[in-house]
């Protein structure tokens, strides 16, 4: 297990040598011929972050991005809160694929209490987990169409991430934000004609990710665009620590799915899709044939989801008979007053998942009382920031909006 | 290795060769810089509990070993012990470490908190530690970059994670007034 | 008597007052709010979380542009600006810096529930509430609105303006810079 490597200090500089010797900037020295841009948040193509970029004529030279628009001091927050409250606060941050992160804090807090979910659950998490995945991905490619100039892209985007969230609206009642995920099973069963209504669904996307690729994946502009743009070596993306479809973009087929699974990957058969390049071409394309892999998770997860109970029997022994009732009649779950208030013992538990955009991270240590002592929770988008640093000196100005897109940032999932 | 009914459940692992193998080699090469390793009982968190003056070896050792990626540097704040604990996530892209995390433990002392930078062995720590400095205190000596990274740049008051700084915990009573 | 002095003498006052009490009635002043009132281009500033269903909105599905409304990137050539999600102090600033370049008549929607009183970060030390930062003129509830809501709000808005008029402090410009 011998890794040898030269010391960090030498691949750094190595690289911004290697940099500039490819571009010639042929720069003397700072603030004779460096311009200072504020690429700055009220900017379509920045979102809620902002860009300094020092400029030699039309090459960026270096760059430095500057967040924190939304920091909504989420790990301050939760140490004030009962454990059921944090929640929807976990939720906020990455709005488009809310599941994953729910489900990892929910991972967390159960390995606390040392509970675990039925099987059904556990299907009825998986499915949806894979539905957000589809739209976050469908919103990913939107941005990066909209940064191109390409508004059919964006448009065809959000259209198809709407039957998406239909689907989801039917199985929880709610658009985007639903808190589905409670500590030991989920809330809500699934009606009768969801897998019908899961199969149109899929099946539309399908015929429409043929016209995708006739429209932006063979467009001789979006190559011109895209292709050897914002190279990510392999070496460079471990160094980094990247996460997600940009890592899987430059050859590592790293997923946490298949590293560490949780709830029920482990018995569903599906690929990793990687790309060798390591250009926004090759992520834009990773996140297509992601799309595709998820739509098969779907498939096999409706297929294969066994009959039982939706929440785990060391709750629902917890139950009222007018709840009894209600889960009886209805399949839906109501909270006992313990749940709400729940005082796992002490100790700590950490989660890993994979959300649409790479690895997040959850630890809670617990010192036995109704709020957690201390909840460090790491977005993939912040484990991305450092790219923006290292990836865009040498390119144009005009290719900073081709990169931003490519990566996928999110900037209230990086600032939490 | 999954059961016929139901997916694997998150239950005790202790029978895994390849981390019994790891854990032997961890144990033979970093045995002089007497840390206190352990697992937790899912068998997939390695916590390693170390002095500060050995971390920076320490780390070394690690990614020789194979861990080559930082997944968060951060605190936790302990003000009756006056201790500040640095909490080190790390992880690696190898395909037989991968389902492990390392966790390392390292105390420093409340009242001026400084650690060496970890950045010139694993540079993904960068963004992360510019965090830590903004919400705890902790210097990091060494790191090429330290200034605030989230916060405004006219943010007064002092460290926003350590436990003496107070938000409201009640409701207020009503609506301020009208816009200026 | 009086009147033909002022005809043959200063007929650059008087053709500038005749235009200023036709503008104040009824028919062209009801012109000037249709017209405002269809032409109400948000400036593409997103705020926080809210604005993936702002951006929802304009997806063909809810369709906003019937409306007349067209995001537009530069704050001097667009009239509304619509609040969603959280404002952090940072963003505050951003926010303020733009609601001044805008020329009037420009109005305000607050979207969400995090814009009207602090939502779900209601005691966070990094947040501002929008009506302390400018003027707010429709408020949406909802965590995150539909993009349906959004639509009524802005149907709600166009009504007021038709009703109530753009504001009055526009006309007192006019009559100032007439006077001077």
């Amino acid at each position: 297990m011998e890794v040898d490597r030269e010391s960090s200090n030498d691949f750094l500089s190595n690289l911004s040598q290697e940099l500039f010797m490819i571009r010639e900037t042929g720069v003397r020295e700072e603030g004779e011929r460096l311009i200072e841009l504020q690429i700055g948040p009220a900017h379509p193509g920045s979102g809620h972050m902002r860009i300094l970029a020092w400029v030699d004529g039309d090459i960026v030279v270096r760059c430095d991005p500057d967040i924190g628009f939304v920091h909504r001091t989420i790990e301050k927050l939760s140490e004030n809160r009962a454990y059921i409250k944090t929640i929807p606060l976990v939720e906020r941050p990455s709005l488009l694929d809310t599941t994953p992160m729910t489900i990892g804090y929910v991972n967390a807090v159960e390995k606390l209490m040392g509970i675990e979910a039925p099987p059904r659950a556990k299907y009825l998490r998986t499915i949806l987990a894979e539905i957000t995945r589809i739209a976050s991905h469908f919103y990913g490619i939107g941005i990066l169409a909209i940064f191109l100039g390409h508004s059919t892209g964006f448009m065809w985007a959000f259209g198809d991430r709407e039957v998406m969230i239909e689907l989801a609206t039917m199985l929880t009642g709610a658009r985007i934000t639903y808190a589905y995920v409670i500590p030991g099973g989920v809330r809500r069963d699934m009606p009768q004609n969801f897998p019908d209504q899961v199969e149109k669904g899929l099946r539309y996307i399908e015929r429409r990710l043929k016209d995708w690729e006739k429209l932006f994946l063979n467009n001789p502009v979006v190559e011109r665009r895209l292709r050897d743009i914002g190279v990510l070596k392999p070496v460079m993306a471990r160094r980094l620590g990247i996460t997600g479809p940009n890592l899987r973009a430059s050859g590592v087929d790293y997923d946490v799915r298949m590293a560490e699974p949780y709830e029920a990957y482990d018995e569903i058969d599906f690929m990793i899709p990687v790309a060798e390049e390591g250009d926004a071409y090759a992520r834009g394309l990773v996140r297509f044939k992601e799309i595709e892999q998820s739509i098969s998770i779907i498939r096999q997860a409706i297929k294969k989801i066994p009959d039982g109970d939706i929440i785990s029997p060391q709750i629902s022994r917890l139950f009222n008979p007018l709840m009894k009732k209600i889960y009886a009649e209805t399949r839906r779950v109501k909270f006992p007053s313990l749940l709400a208030t729940l005082k796992p013992p002490k100790g700590e538990a950490m989660a890993r998942v994979e959300a649409g955009r790479g690895e997040a991270l959850f630890h809670i240590i617990s010192d036995g009382s109704t709020n957690p002592y201390r909840f460090r929770f790491v977005t993939p988008s912040f484990r991305n920031v450092i790219l923006f640093k290292y990836l865009i000196p040498g390119h144009r100005l005009a290719d900073i909006p081709a990169i931003y897109g490519s990566i996928d940032y999110f900037p209230p999932e990086a600032d939490r | 290795m999954s059961s016929q009914t139901s997916p694997q459940s998150t239950q005790m692992k202790k029978e895994d060769p390849d981390l019994k193998r790891f854990l032997e080699i961890l144990n033979e090469r970093t045995k002089d810089l007497n840390p206190k390793i352990s697992i937790d009982k899912y068998g997939r968190a390695i916590y390693i509990e170390i002095s500060n003056e050995k971390l920076h070896e320490l780390a070394e050792r690690l990614s020789k070993l194979g861990i080559d990626h930082v997944k968060s540097v951060t605190g936790v704040d302990y003000p009756s012990e006056n201790k500040i604990e640095l909490l080190i996530h790390a992880g690696s892209y190898l395909r037989t470490l991968r389902k492990y995390t390392v966790i390392i433990k390292s105390f420093l002392d409340r009242s001026s908190p400084k650690t060496r930078s970890l950045t010139d062995v694993w540079p993904s720590a960068e963004f992360q530690e510019r965090e830590a400095w903004e919400m705890f205190g902790i210097y990091f000596e060494g790191h090429p970059d330290l200034r605030r990274l989230l916060l405004p740049e006219d943010f007064e008051g002092m460290w926003p994670m350590r436990k003496d700084f107070m938000i409201k915990t009640r409701r207020p009573g009503e609506v301020e007034g009208p816009w200026k | 008597m009086e009147r033909g002095v002022v005809f043959v003498g200063d007929i650059n006052i008087f053709i500038r007052r005749l235009v200023r009490s036709l503008v104040e009635k009824k028919p062209i002043r009801d012109l000037i709010d249709w017209a405002v009132a269809y032409s109400l281009w948000p400036v593409h500033l997103m705020t926080s979380c809210c604005g993936v269903e702002l951006a929802g909105g304009y997806s063909p599905r809810y369709d906003l542009e019937r409306y007349g409304s067209l995001p537009f990137v530069s704050p001097r050539q667009t009239n509304l600006i619509i609040i969603e999600g959280t404002l952090t102090r940072k963003m505050a600033r951003v926010a303020r810096i733009t609601w001044e370049q805008m020329a009037d008549p420009k109005f305000v929607i607050a979207m969400g529930a995090c814009a009207i009183d602090g939502g779900l970060f209601w005691n966070s030390f990094n947040i501002v509430r929008a009506n302390e930062v400018m003027p707010v003129d429709v408020y949406i509830p909802g965590c995150p609105p539909r993009p349906e809501a959004l639509a009524s709000a802005i149907l709600a808005l166009q009504d007021k303006i038709r009703k109530v008029g753009i504001k009055r402090e526009d006309i007192e410009i006019l009559r100032k810079y007439v006077e001077k």
